[in-house]
């Protein structure tokens, strides 16, 4: 190298470097470089012209200044001068100012651009080149609006030095980038493909990187690049590693060009020609084969460059997913890098046996290395390495290995890097759900969660977990007496708290076998207690929710309290508990999931008296007008309901405080002992023989509205039912409000409804199960036929984008206008991959949600049961028991039908008799109904009599499938 | 690739290159931010790391770190070897390349990068090739416009 070549002479620019460097202080350095500032302005505004050489200097040290961190507010006038001077350098330094301190002042840029186009039609290539290098490093709209058009002409002239071509394919791409719009497809766009072919590897390299861009963009109009791709990549794959010569990279050829070659074919689907394919996979398999040859350098270049061509071929081969034969090989291939020496290589082959896993045909593959992958979660030094060995694990879980992966993600998690904590957690949430079999390790697996990480648990994840288990009846029983021994732990997480309070408060009563257990009281209060006075200053949303926890476990241990007369001591702290939280929020139910309004807790709020004398206000305004049901005369049953309402709710401080009264002094904790089996047995001071529920704390819960949230239908794994098999997901849900409506591979629809009067509200929650998204994603609601005047239903439309694992939620507005018999249908449409779903299912809203229950005694029952004794008015049934013939069962399901179930009316004790009023929007038709068991021959007889005919024979149809 | 910086072991940073437009403010702040992630990076680490939403790929040679960030689809052996091309390209430009010499000769560390990268993508990979424009540049430097011509022709029977 000749000495020429370092520094040019600015001697001054040297001195000044120096003088920076030997700054003791940053106040050293700043005085400097006020000093130097103030020179070169004083030389910038002197009245001596300076020379080309000072300017260039000058200019210099105030790009040195601004690339030290400091702000320049001048000198770009001198910069813009120096680019019209005809010395090389001086030109240069000129462009390179202007590249790194770009100005949006207008006169500047015209001034830019004047000496930008002087130079791209100087026919100087050096000239020419530097100018393009200015427009691809500035890039501004301004450029691309001055020289979009001129670019491509230079790009694609025959007399284009090489050197030149380069530079303006990338300085095109640049502006594309920038501003799309301004750069027009055209005549050039042809020959801009075929550069692929040119002799000059340098070429080839600049050009491949906007031929890829263009095509991601318009791929149609760029497709005969993929020929001509492949077959260079055939050349440079199989030709010696001395071929290229200065193209060959440590014995590898090509290796960037090699690599864009395979990002571009990754623009594409596999090639339809045949030759052209048999080509690209030839290609494909000699760098897999090369992959096992012995390296021809010891060199990291060499191997890094080889590793590199690799990986792309691997990528292309994932994109293609078509060669199972491929697809394994590259997976065997990725599987020795696990285990490699070379942290860089480990950590690609994790990254990616990811996309591998996800390709039916290499998901097995990927499998086989789980032991590997689960010793770099454990052994890897670095955490990088490690988020990626999680990652894999992530994408390679199924059915198969959940519980491995989430037991060894699960003991990770406790000495997991903070960084990522958050993220596994979510991941641990999401497969233990997605591969729950059993939805009692689910719970494990999230309260142990909140064990080991309790502070990377996000709301998200434990509302989610709440969410489950309301859902699930089968798991309510286990989650309580979970929570219930977890919170007996020396030390909770809040979250932990959170969780059992909630859990407690819904489901505690399931657990009434579990010895009473002083410790999880006190941790409930002791977490509660500071909470509640926090959660009134959070955020709306976050502080309802929390309230509504407190609200709940606070439910749960006044239940106790009140029910086992406990000691003083508790009570004290319930009020000092209880005070802090606004009084409505006790009452308040979970928010729900996502939201959802009750309307009738809203009513409840409105009123100033307690809860329980706006709740049979309610049941009393429901009850007027209905003509059948002995007027407005409260059965026996509404008022033992009411009394218990008015003691069990917490709702304003009046009744929490008025627990003082019903809990006598005495019976301290520990002599308390056992007593908490009485409390659920015995069901509470006021608690009636069971209607609705069996004890008195469930009745509270019926009056905070979630007690008929419980059920849900097993998911059903069938593909997309056809119409036939709405029918009988209809009839899951003739007693039941909440659950499973649909479920196949890709989608979950959840309903949740409430129903007043003649009116209706559905929730419909559409859970997208899948990792990608569904595209136009729309639901049509719709009632067929005769239906249409005699419901109405209205749907707000849905999100058109359902991401992956999401869920998005719909509301109807449902109102009975007259008795009916059709069901509306449900239509959802969407495309998933692509692909249209369209399926059809009948939402379950039938005659018998709008029933009211009417309680009577025996006398009026068969007075009205004679009344209706017209032939039309009545409907029988005689029909074989498809289920067992279990008197519980039985009873929920009436009572879910929603009618009264009359105690002592029939003569036969093992008869049920119901009685309720269907609201339709006209009119209100009275119901009677008779279930006579016979246990030996299990068989029932049902008979129904209703004001309306076409009621009697729908109710009968509906309900012979329900036992 | 979305810029490079290359730093010193004590964070002060060499070199900036940004191919993506972002205000001075947020530059200084991604650099910032980068260095300390980078710097607190133990050796024998992997070289590839994700940072926002970008990856990172550095590597260190004697007292300077080269760091590029790329987008997810980016090779990254590849970016390594970029690097590494760079690295020879300063070497044998400069004969055996320190922190100095990128330091005192800033302007010409930029010159070689705009040769072999343009617009964050690879422009000319052959180290000759590169090479000879900048010393073609080099040789027009004290010289008058007038001897370019002469001077090129000199410069090709060189090589």
């Amino acid at each position: 190298m000749p000495a020429v070549s370092k520094g040019d002479g600015m001697r001054g620019l040297a001195v000044f470097i120096s003088d920076i460097r030997n700054c003791k202080s940053k106040e050293a350095e700043i005085k400097r470089i006020n000093k130097e500032l103030a020179n070169i302005r004083s030389k910038f505004k002197g009245d001596k012209a300076l020379d080309g050489y000072s300017k260039k200097k000058y200019v210099c040290k105030l790009l040195f200044i601004f690339l030290l961190g400091h702000d320049i507010d001048f000198g770009h006038m001198e910069a813009v001068n120096l680019l019209s001077s005809n010395k090389y350098t001086e030109k240069q330094i000129g462009y390179l100012f202007i590249s790194v301190l770009v100005n949006s002042n207008s006169e500047l840029i015209r001034l830019i651009n004047n000496a930008i186009k002087n130079d791209l039609s100087s026919r100087n290539p050096t000239f020419m080149c530097l100018a393009l290098h200015c427009i691809a490093n500035v890039g501004s709209r301004e450029m691309a609006e001055a020289f979009a058009s001129e670019i491509p002409r230079i790009l694609v002239a025959g007399d284009t030095m090489d050197s030149v071509k380069q530079s303006a394919a990338l300085c095109l791409l640049r502006l594309y980038k920038t501003s799309p719009d301004l750069v027009l497809m055209g005549e050039w766009t042809s020959r801009v493909v075929h550069l692929l072919n040119d002799q000059h590897m340098g070429v080839v390299t600049a050009a491949i990187s906007l031929i890829t861009c263009l095509s991601q963009k318009n791929p149609d109009e760029f497709k005969t690049c993929v020929s001509l791709a492949v077959s260079r990549l055939s050349r440079i794959v199989s030709s010696a590693s001395t071929d290229l010569q200065d193209y060959t990279y440590y014995f590898v050829p090509a290796p960037w060009l090699s690599c864009k070659l395979l990002r571009l074919l990754q623009c594409y689907p596999p090639p339809e020609d045949g030759a052209v394919k048999g080509r690209l996979v030839e290609c494909l398999e000699t760098i897999l084969n090369k992959a096992q040859e012995p390296p021809k350098s010891k060199k990291v270049q060499h191997s890094n460059a080889k590793n590199a061509i690799l990986f792309e071929a691997i990528s292309l081969i994932i994109h293609y997913d078509s060669e199972p034969n491929l697809l394994v090989r590259a997976c065997n291939q990725l599987g020795q890098f696990l285990q490699h020496r070379e942290t860089n290589l480990r950590y690609l082959a994790l990254e990616s046996m990811c996309t591998l896993a996800s390709s039916e045909f290499s998901h097995e593959a990927v499998k086989t290395h789980i032991e590997t992958v689960i010793n770099a979660l454990k052994t890897e030094r670095d955490v990088s390495v490690r988020q990626r060995a999680a990652d894999l694990l992530y994408a390679m879980c199924d059915r198969s290995n959940a519980k491995q992966i989430v037991a060894e993600m699960l003991s990770y998690l406790e000495t997991a890097d903070y960084s990522i904590r958050e993220e596994m957690v979510l991941k641990v949430a999401i497969l233990a759900e997605k591969y729950a079999v059993d939805y009692s390790w689910y719970v494990d697996t999230i309260l142990n969660l909140i064990r080991i990480a309790g502070d990377y648990v996000s709301e998200e994840v434990w509302y989610r977990v709440i969410q489950i288990v309301i859902n699930r009846d089968d798991v309510q029983g286990y989650a309580a007496k979970t929570v219930f021994e977890a919170l007996q732990a020396p030390a909770c997480h809040e979250n932990m708290v959170k969780v059992g309070g909630y859990i407690l408060g819904e489901f505690g009563n399931l657990i009434a076998e579990l010895p009473f257990s002083g410790p999880v009281v006190t941790v409930l209060f002791c977490h509660l207690a500071p909470c509640s006075s926090t959660f009134s200053q959070r955020p709306r949303r976050l502080s309802k929710r929390c309230c509504a926890v407190t609200a709940r476990s606070m439910s749960w241990l006044v239940h106790l309290q009140q029910t086992v007369h406990n000691s003083d001591q508790y009570y004290v702290q319930t009020s000092e508990v209880v005070s802090p939280v606004p009084q409505a929020t006790v009452l308040e139910e979970m928010p729900p999931f996502p939201e959802r309004e009750s309307s009738i807790l809203a009513k409840l709020k409105k009123k100033k008296g307690p809860g329980a004398v706006s709740v049979t206000e309610l049941e009393d305004g429901k009850r007027e007008g209905g003509e059948l049901n002995g007027g407005g005369e409260r059965g026996p049953e509404t008022a033992a309901m009411a009394s218990c309402v008015s003691q069990s709710t917490p709702s304003p401080s009046a009744d929490l405080l008025g627990i003082r009264s019903v809990a006598p002094v005495g019976a301290s904790l520990s002599s308390a002992g056992s007593l908490l089996v009485d409390v659920f047995s015995e069901a509470g001071p006021a608690a009636p023989s069971a209607a609705v529920n069996d004890d008195g704390f469930l009745r509270y819960k019926a009056v905070l509205w979630l007690s008929s949230c419980k059920v849900s239908a097993p998911p059903s794994e069938d593909p997309a039912p056809p119409l036939s098999e709405a029918d009988e997901l209809l009839d899951k849900f003739v007693c039941k409000n909440n659950g499973v409506l649909f479920e196949n591979q890709l989608l979950q629809i959840g309903i949740k409804s409430e129903y007043r009067q003649n009116l209706g509200r559905m929730y419909l929650f559409y859970g997208n199960k899948t990792s990608v998204q569904f595209a136009s994603f729309t639901t049509t609601v719709s009632c067929p036929g005769e239906l249409q005047p005699q419901l109405n239903v209205q749907s707000k439309p849905v999100e058109p984008l359902v991401e992956g694992g999401a869920q998005i939620q719909q509301v109807l507005n449902i109102e009975c206008i007259t008795d009916f018999s059709e069901a509306p249908l449900l239509n959802i449409k969407f495309r998933y991959g692509g692909a249209l779903q369209n399926l059809t299912l009948k939402l379950p809203v039938t005659i018998n949600k709008f029933f009211q229950p009417t309680e009577m005694a025996s006398q009026d029952f068969f007075q009205r049961w004679k009344q209706l004794s017209q032939p039309q008015q009545e409907a029988q049934k005689i029909f074989k028991a498809s289920h067992g013939m279990d008197t519980e069962v039985i009873k929920a399901k009436l009572l879910g039908l929603g009618m009264a179930l009359l105690d002592n009316v029939d003569p036969n004790p093992e008869n049920y008799v119901c009685a309720g009023v269907i609201q339709t929007k006209g009119q209100q038709v009275g119901c009677l109904l008779r279930l006579e068991p016979n246990a030996q021959a299990q068989m029932y007889r049902l008979t129904l009599r209703c004001s309306k005919d076409l009621v009697s024979r729908r109710l009968c149809e509906l309900l012979a499938q329900q036992f | 690739m979305q810029f490079m910086l290359l730093f010193s072991r004590q964070g002060k940073l060499r070199l900036q290159k940004w191919y993506v437009p972002l205000s001075d403010k947020e530059k200084k702040k991604i650099t910032r931010e980068l260095v300390q992630t980078v710097l607190a990076r133990k050796p024998k680490m992997c070289s590839f790391l994700e940072w926002r939403d970008l990856k990172i790929v550095y590597k260190r040679y004697a007292s300077l770190y080269f760091c590029c960030a790329t987008e997810g689809q980016d090779n990254e052996l590849i970016t390594l070897e970029i690097i590494h091309r760079y690295v020879e390209l300063l070497d044998k430009y400069f004969g055996s390349v320190c922190e100095l010499d990128i330091i005192f000769n800033f302007e010409k560390a930029y010159f070689i990068l705009d040769e072999f990268l343009l617009g964050g993508e690879a422009q000319e990979t052959s180290k000759k090739n590169v090479l000879k424009a900048i010393e073609q540049a080099d040789l027009l430097q004290e010289n008058e416009m007038g001897l370019f011509y002469a001077l090129l022709a000199a410069v090709s029977t060189l090589n």
